[in-house]
């Protein structure tokens, strides 16, 4: 257990080695500010039906950076080791495939929490500021920051498995990016077909991230999307860790 | 230390090594010779678990690397090629991970660091980023990683690769120091660096062993086991004729430097004909100017067995 924490801890701290972790704290940190800033100008205009909280997570502004930083946080993770060659004294000290894998997923997971916890200073800001709730319910936060973490955790885990192909991370980013596109605006689907039947439609939205983000933000706390995201990230997981002990197949 | 059995490594159709079978016994330093493209560095990396192999086995301190790989890799520090380290890291605390990796116990990792660091001449860069550090530097912060949670084996994968010549007489020194304690088993191109440092040397060829001997032994096996130049003014003599008649003398051959002939005559092993040229020389009275013997080195065995044909 102590070779994966210091593995953990090195993950950890080698994201704030470079600058990366830097301007994509800072960019991040801009566009969800702005997103926050806008959504309260326009619910300033006219009466609405939904909370601040729930506005915030459900905004184009909000998916644009939300599907833009796995790329950027896992590219690295397995393609810079096997590019600067570090694999080799990484894997030649008495460590397991798994230890490494895991720490890696682990060691993106936090950053991505690190990421969002100024967050929570908005809805903050905004009770201390307004004397209004931000959120219609404390399951309204629960269930938003859940379905972030959740499907967080399914996209770095894309982005495990991206970096582990290839010792590019140009390469890594833009297959993380496409996959990770592709599935979250595929919950838009349903809106953009108009000739399907409500019953697929159904179907359509219980795999559709967005329609599961205005569930639970809304306070909708479902079991269904919590089963379906860590199943995947640990499939996802488990063909990294595949992909990554490929090296050691006899051939 | 290690054992060696039948060990064969194919890529994609291309046979990397084939059926190698060595044993380096404990103490010893095991030098690896070869030419670019022998097979070295691919046994060395399945020595230390990085690949695997086609077929064959081989043992690390009586683990088997396959079955066993995790205690094979905790009795070995191991050196890559080119020495990939992380950049953005400072040497101690880059050390410090290394050795809380390597299972070094936590109340121990500040010292064994320290010890490394003074060992390896790290004392004056240990603050410094690695990304920073000269070649030089850089070498010695792997030779550092590879020591630090004490190893019975190294395997040093050319240490002294693109090294001035003070530092490699540093790390020459440092690993024959390291040869007291530790097994090693080091590849390298620098053939008199193992005549000085290996106690016994394999020479591997086109993925096979050609030869597996002490370099003294080595040196004795070969044709042109050295040999012995005259420099000499002959007159009339046919100087080459009346060498050839010595015992001991193999083949002579001359030439001529101005008004001097030069012969070299090649000699069986372990003789000595000076003092018959000698003889001979002063009996026809010929004007020396040149009578030496010239040692065959470890180049003269490694480029008769890897270019047999290179006369």
């Amino acid at each position: 257990m102590r070779k994966f924490y210091t593995l953990l801890s090195r993950e950890i701290r080698s994201y704030f080695y470079s600058p990366v972790a830097y301007i994509v704290l800072f960019f991040f940190l801009l566009v969800s500010g702005a997103d926050f800033s806008f959504q309260l100008s326009f619910m300033n205009q006219r009466p609405l039906s939904y909370s601040v909280q729930e506005a915030f997570f459900n905004s184009v502004f909000f998916w644009f950076a939300f599907v833009l930083i796995f790329p950027l946080i896992t590219m690295r993770l397995f393609a810079e080791e096997f590019k600067l060659g570090t694999i080799e004294p990484l894997m030649t000290a008495p460590v397991r495939d798994w230890q490494v894998v895991l720490a890696k997923f682990f060691g993106a997971l936090v950053f991505y929490v690190i990421l969002w916890i100024p967050t929570l200073i908005y809805f903050w800001i905004f009770q201390a500021v307004t004397h209004q709730p931000a959120a219609n319910s404390s399951g309204a936060y629960f269930g938003s920051y859940l379905m972030l973490l959740l499907l967080g955790m399914f996209y770095l885990s894309v982005g495990c498995l991206a970096s582990v192909l290839t010792k590019n991370q140009i390469v890594a980013a833009i297959i993380s990016f496409c996959v990770i596109t592709l599935h979250f605006f595929s919950g838009l689907i349903s809106f953009v077909l108009q000739e399907i039947s409500s019953s697929t439609r159904q179907v359509l939205g219980y795999f559709s991230a967005i329609e599961q983000m205005g569930a639970l933000s809304r306070g909708e706390i479902d079991t269904r999307p919590m089963v379906l995201y860590l199943s995947m990230t640990i499939i996802m997981l488990a063909l990294t860790y595949q992909a990554f002990q490929a090296r050691k197949w006899r051939l | 230390m290690i054992k060696v059995e039948n060990l064969t490594k194919r890529y994609a159709g291309q046979t990397a090594i084939q059926d190698l079978n060595f044993e380096v016994g404990k103490g010893e330093i095991m030098g690896f010779l070869g030419p670019n493209g022998a097979g070295k560095s691919t046994t060395m990396r399945i020595l230390s678990s990085f690949m695997p192999a086609t077929s064959g086995r081989a043992t690390i301190a009586g683990f088997d690397i396959f079955e066993q790989s995790l205690q094979a890799r905790a009795h070995l520090g191991y050196m890559p090629e080119n020495v990939p380290l992380y950049n953005d890291m400072r040497v101690t605390e880059y050390l410090d991970y290394r050795a809380a990796l390597k299972g070094v116990p936590h109340r121990r990792v500040s010292e064994r660091v320290g010890d490394v660091k003074e060992l390896c001449g790290l004392k004056e860069v240990e603050k410094k980023l690695i990304g920073a550090l000269s070649k030089g530097y850089r070498q010695r912060v792997g030779l550092a990683d590879a020591l630090v949670h004490e190893p019975d084996l190294l395997i040093l994968d050319e240490p002294t690769s693109g090294l001035d010549p003070n530092q490699i007489r540093q790390v020459r020194d440092l690993i024959k120091n390291l040869g007291k304690q530790h097994t090693i088993l080091l590849s390298t191109h620098i053939l008199p660096e193992v005549e000085m440092t290996c106690s016994r040397v394999i020479i591997i060829n086109k993925g096979r062993i050609e030869a597996c001997d002490t370099p003294e032994n080595l040196l004795g096996q070969i044709r042109t086991a050295g040999g012995v130049v005259l420099e000499a003014k002959v007159g009339s003599d046919d100087g080459a004729e009346e060498l050839r008649k010595i015992a001991g003398v193999r083949d002579v051959t001359a030439s001529t430097d101005g008004e001097w002939e030069v012969f070299a005559l090649r000699v069986e092993a372990n003789t000595d004909v000076r003092e018959e040229v000698f003889r001979l020389a002063t009996a026809r009275r010929w004007t020396v100017r040149e009578l030496s013997q010239r040692k065959a080195t470890l180049e003269d065995v490694f480029v008769e067995i890897t270019h047999p044909d290179a006369e």
